[in-house]
This record gives structure tokens, sequence and C-alpha cells, in this order.
């Protein structure tokens, strides 16, 4: 019988031992690729907006000029820009924003109530009904709604006379349903988690199914709520494709009147405006993170 | 009291009741009509008329069939780079030893993602543009004697989708390989496995899910996407969702765009449908 180290081939545990270098080699290489992936062209867009000349393949020297051309209105003979414009792009986004999560947070909590309390039939069929706007792509969801809005408003103008033109109405009712998905899953996530014996005790200690869900259940999944609407509201400021297609004269949100400045031309101007959005939703996103911890520390 | 407290399962169905309306009207009844409408024939001004017609799906098998290729070769390449760069990506984000390094690498890895996804894409622009940094450099290196043209091509599509998706791919990975054991790796050493065989024949089913979830969620929009190609790709790089949109315009065709639209969900359910059954089979 052979001695117990010779049952190991050590040729092939000197070739493992060079195959293990050369992977904790590419354990690094691999992520500091991916991270100047990812961070490069926003730190060379934010840059840029600083460079004191139009090109962006060499940095001529810092100016705040083009940050100073969007506060004063001045912009390249190019583009139809005004600040005036943006603000109220910014007012129409928010509006939008608001309106469509409040109502969104509202239908997505209850059905979200429903799908961990209840016991009916069809609750599978649900299941799949709830989860398909959120694996749709977004620009089969946004012909689909500007479909249905032409041939229901055509049919109102039928049958009534009036003509109904798209706006706030469909932007609003576009991103109350792609977002009562998500809003659903957060709140579901959140009721999986709770005790369940929580309302079983309130249950013993007399407490009626109302008393138990505003006294116990409701400031239970409250973080929840809160997270799923603050996603919904994040969405809703964020989303493009789907504005795009529901939105009517006058409507226009931020990112629908971003696209207009981008489809033009790379300029210093909306590099700036870029970077002034970036570190806008930086700071909202940190607030509403901030907010998200107090809420699951209180728990 | 205890009548009260049974019937309360029974009110789920009210409190499903109101959302179930609004997902109906808003989402079932217009996939419903988009449906219809790509059998209508092409009216005055693209509008959707009868008779009921089979053309725009004859259209969207024939010539369109080289763009609908295409859209699911971009889409696929997308997932396997996100994959080869998300994975090791992922796998460094959780074997962080100190939970603050794992939070800010992980954080590195979201930041970006808060921006704005049209600011993001235009930000290429300025990188592969003719006058853009990447031909500016190597012009000033000398390596080529005239800008190439990197925009407006299925290149930078590419560069777009993944750049666009990959924090899709690393995160669920992040949260199968955070779950994994690591002792495992340990077991099969002892057993004689050497490191391809340990990872190919433990770590790798083991944090299965997490990749085929990122590959769903890479996938999905990228044969979708309409905002990337726009944006970058001109009229060579263009995708599926670009000839949708296309037929939204003045000169558009409704049913066309119609027809486009189910054919594009028809790949989409399909994948999902490669999704749940691999689940599945790594589940039993």
């Amino acid at each position: 019988m052979a001695a117990p180290g010779r049952l190991i081939n050590e040729g092939a545990l000197g070739r493992n031992r060079a195959l293990r270098r050369l992977g904790k080699l590419g354990l690094w290489l691999n992520p500091a690729a991916a991270y100047f992936f990812l961070w490069a062209p926003i730190l060379i867009l934010v840059l840029f907006s600083f460079n004191d000349s139009r090109s962006v393949s060499s940095f001529n020297g810092f100016t705040l000029k083009w940050y100073g051309n969007i506060l004063n209105n001045v912009m390249g003979a190019e583009s139809a820009f005004s600040t005036e414009i943006m603000l109220n792009a910014f007012r129409n986004s928010l509006f939008v924003g608001t309106v469509a999560t409040a109502i969104a947070t509202v239908l997505g909590t209850m059905i979200a109530l429903a799908m961990a309390r209840g016991r009916f039939r069809g609750k599978g069929l649900l299941e799949g009904l709830l989860f398909l706007p959120v694996v749709i792509p977004e620009i089969t969801q946004a012909i689909s709604l500007a479909i249905f809005f032409k041939v229901l408003f055509d049919w109102v103008a039928l049958m009534s006379g009036e003509r109904i033109f798209p706006g706030f109405h469909t932007i609003i009712a576009a991103h109350v349903t792609f977002n009562i998905s998500y809003v659903a899953i957060v709140v579901r996530a959140r009721l999986a988690d709770m005790n369940p014996q929580l309302e079983e005790a309130a249950k013993d200690l007399g407490a009626n199914p109302w008393q138990a869900f505003w006294r116990v259940t409701f400031p239970l999944m409250l973080p929840g709520v809160i997270s799923g609407a603050l996603l919904a509201f994040t969405l809703s400021l964020d989303d493009f494709v789907i504005t795009f297609f529901t939105a009517g004269v006058g409507t226009t949100t931020l990112p629908v009147f971003v696209y207009g400045l981008l489809k033009l031309t790379v300029t210093p101007e909306v590099n700036a405006i870029s970077t002034i959005m970036m570190v806008l939703s930086t700071i909202l996103i940190g607030i509403s993170l901030a907010i998200q911890g107090r809420g699951a520390s209180r728990i | 009291m205890s009548s009260r407290w049974r019937r309360i399962r029974e009110t789920g169905f009210f409190l499903a009741l109101p959302t179930t309306a609004w997902l109906a009207l808003f989402f079932v009844l217009p996939l419903a009509i988009v449906l219809f409408v790509s059998f209508m024939s092409r009216g005055r001004g693209g509008v959707a008329e009868l008779p009921f017609t089979l053309e725009h799906y004859q259209r969207s098998f024939g010539i369109f069939s080289i763009i609908l290729w295409r859209s699911i070769r971009l889409a696929a390449l997308t997932t396997v780079i996100c994959l080869l760069l998300g994975y090791p990506l992922a796998f460094f984000i959780s074997t962080r030893r100190r939970r603050l390094a794992r939070h800010i690498s992980l954080f590195l890895v979201i930041l970006p993602f808060w921006t704005n996804f049209l600011i993001r894409t235009y930000s290429w622009r300025i990188l592969l543009g003719e006058a853009g940094l990447i031909n500016g450099f190597l012009l000033h290196l000398g390596l080529i004697g005239e800008p190439l043209s990197l925009l407006n091509t299925q290149f930078a599509v590419l560069i777009g989708l993944v750049y666009g998706f990959l924090p899709f791919m690393v995160l669920p990975i992040y949260a199968s390989v955070e779950r994994f054991n690591f002792r495992y790796v340990d077991a099969a050493q002892d057993l004689g496995a050497n490191d391809a065989r340990t990872f190919l024949r433990v770590v790798l089913p083991l944090t299965m899910p997490g990749v085929l979830a990122g590959c769903a969620l890479v996938f999905i929009p990228s044969v979708g996407a309409f905002v990337t190609p726009d944006l970058l790709g001109g009229t060579k790089g263009l995708m599926i969702g670009n000839l949708i949109n296309n037929q939204f315009g003045g000169s558009g065709n409704m049913p066309l765009g119609s027809a486009l639209s189910i054919v594009m969900m028809a790949v989409v359910m399909l994948s999902l449908l490669v999704y749940v059954f691999g689940n599945r089979r790594e589940r039993g």
C-alpha cells in the first residue's frame, strides 16, 4: 500500500495552485474593470460639464459658464432650451409622481393585504396578473396604453360628441398601472416577515378585525408601505417610455423634456443639466433611504 | 367574534377587487386591444380598420425578421457579457470580510443606477462620438489616422445595454452568493475536488437561482429596449423597440406596430418560460 501522501497527484496540485493564483488575480481585475466601466462615463460627463471649451475630447480648463448659461437662460444657438420650460417640466413630474404614488400605494397595499391574508378563488391567476406589468417590456405597455386611450377617446367622442385629449389624467393612469405591482411586492415582503401571531394575540385579547388591523397590522406594515410609496415615486419621476406615449400637449415631464434635449446634440449645457439632475436624484434617494432606515430601526 | 374573524378571510376578495378592476381596465384590456388591432388592416393615417389580415405578422417575420433577430442577438450578447462581468463582481462584493467594505462595494454598483437612465445612456455619446473622448485619445496616441465611427452602430448599442442593465445581473447573484455557505467549498476540497470542479459542481449550482434571475432581468428589458438604440444605435443599430415606436408617428402603421409588440411579447414569454423551468429544475 502506498503512503497516504502519495495518493495526491502532485502535478495536479501544482496546476491547481497556479490556477488559483490566476483566479485570485482575475477576482481583483474583474471588479476593477467593472467599477471603471460603471463609473467612468458618469465621471467624464460631470468633468466635461466644467470644461472651458465645447470639446468633449480634451479638457481645457475649469469653468462654471455652462451652469451660468442655464441659470441665465442663454444656450447654444442649436438648442431649444429654456430654464422656464425645464422648471415647468419638473413641476409636472412632481405633480404626476405625487398623485400616481398616492393612488398606486393605496391600490398596491390593498392587493398585498388580500394576497397575504385572504383565501379566495382566482388567487393564483391574480398572482400572475400582478407579476406581468413588471416583466412586460415598457414599450409594449406604452403602446398598448396609447392605443387604448385613442380607442377610448374616439368612442367617447362618437357617443357624446365631446373630445377628450391625453394629458395628466392619461399619464397618471399609466403610472399607477405600472406602480401597483412594485408597491404590492414591497408590502407583501413586509407582511411575510411579520409575525401572524401578533394578530392572533390581538384577536384573543378581544379586538375586532377592524381594531386589530389599525392597532396592530397597519403600524407594523407601515415601513413597507412607505418603502413601496418611495419606490413608486422614484419610478414615476424616472419614467420616460410610458410617459412619452401617454403624454399630451403641455404635459411634458422632466424625462420627456430631457429626452428632447439629449436627442439634439452633445453640448456642455446638456452635460451641466445632466450633472444637476444626477446630484438632485442622489440627494432625493439619500433622503428617502434615511427615512426608510429610521422606519426600519424603530421596529 | 370568531365568525367576524372568519369572514375576514373572505374579505380578501373584496380587498382585491378595486386593484383587480384597475389592472383589468388599464393593463389587460389595452393588451387585448393590441392583439385585436394587430390582425386589422392599415387605414388612412396609419390607424386600424377592417378587414382582418395576417399581413403584419407576415411582415414581422418577413422583412423585419432581420431586426427581430438582431434584437434577440443583442439581448443575448448583453446577457452573456453582463454575466461574465457581473458574476465575479458579485462574488467579489459578497466575499469582502468587513461589513463596511461589503456595503461600500455594493453601494458603488447601485449608485450610478440612481442616475436617470436617459442621462446614463447619453454619457456614452460623449465617449463614443466622432469628436468624442475615445476617438480623441486614440488619435492623440496616433493609433488611428481618422476617427472611428463607434456611435450609431450595434457595438454602441451593446455597450449601452450592458451599461444600463449590469446592476440587474449583479444584485440577484450577490443575494445568492451571500446566502452560500463557504464550508461546502472546504468539504468539496477535502473530498479531493480541484478548484474548477468545486466551482462547477458546488458553487455554481448553488448560486444558480441568482444567475437565472439575473439573466431574466437583463434579457427581458434588453429585447424590448427603446432608449438605448434610439440614442446610441442610429439606423444601423435599430432594434425592435425603435421599429415599434416608428409605427406610431406621422407615417406610422398602428396594426404593424401592434403585431411587432405581440411578437416581442412572445419572445419575452418564451424566455420567462425558460427561466421558470430552469428554476424548477434547479430546485428539483
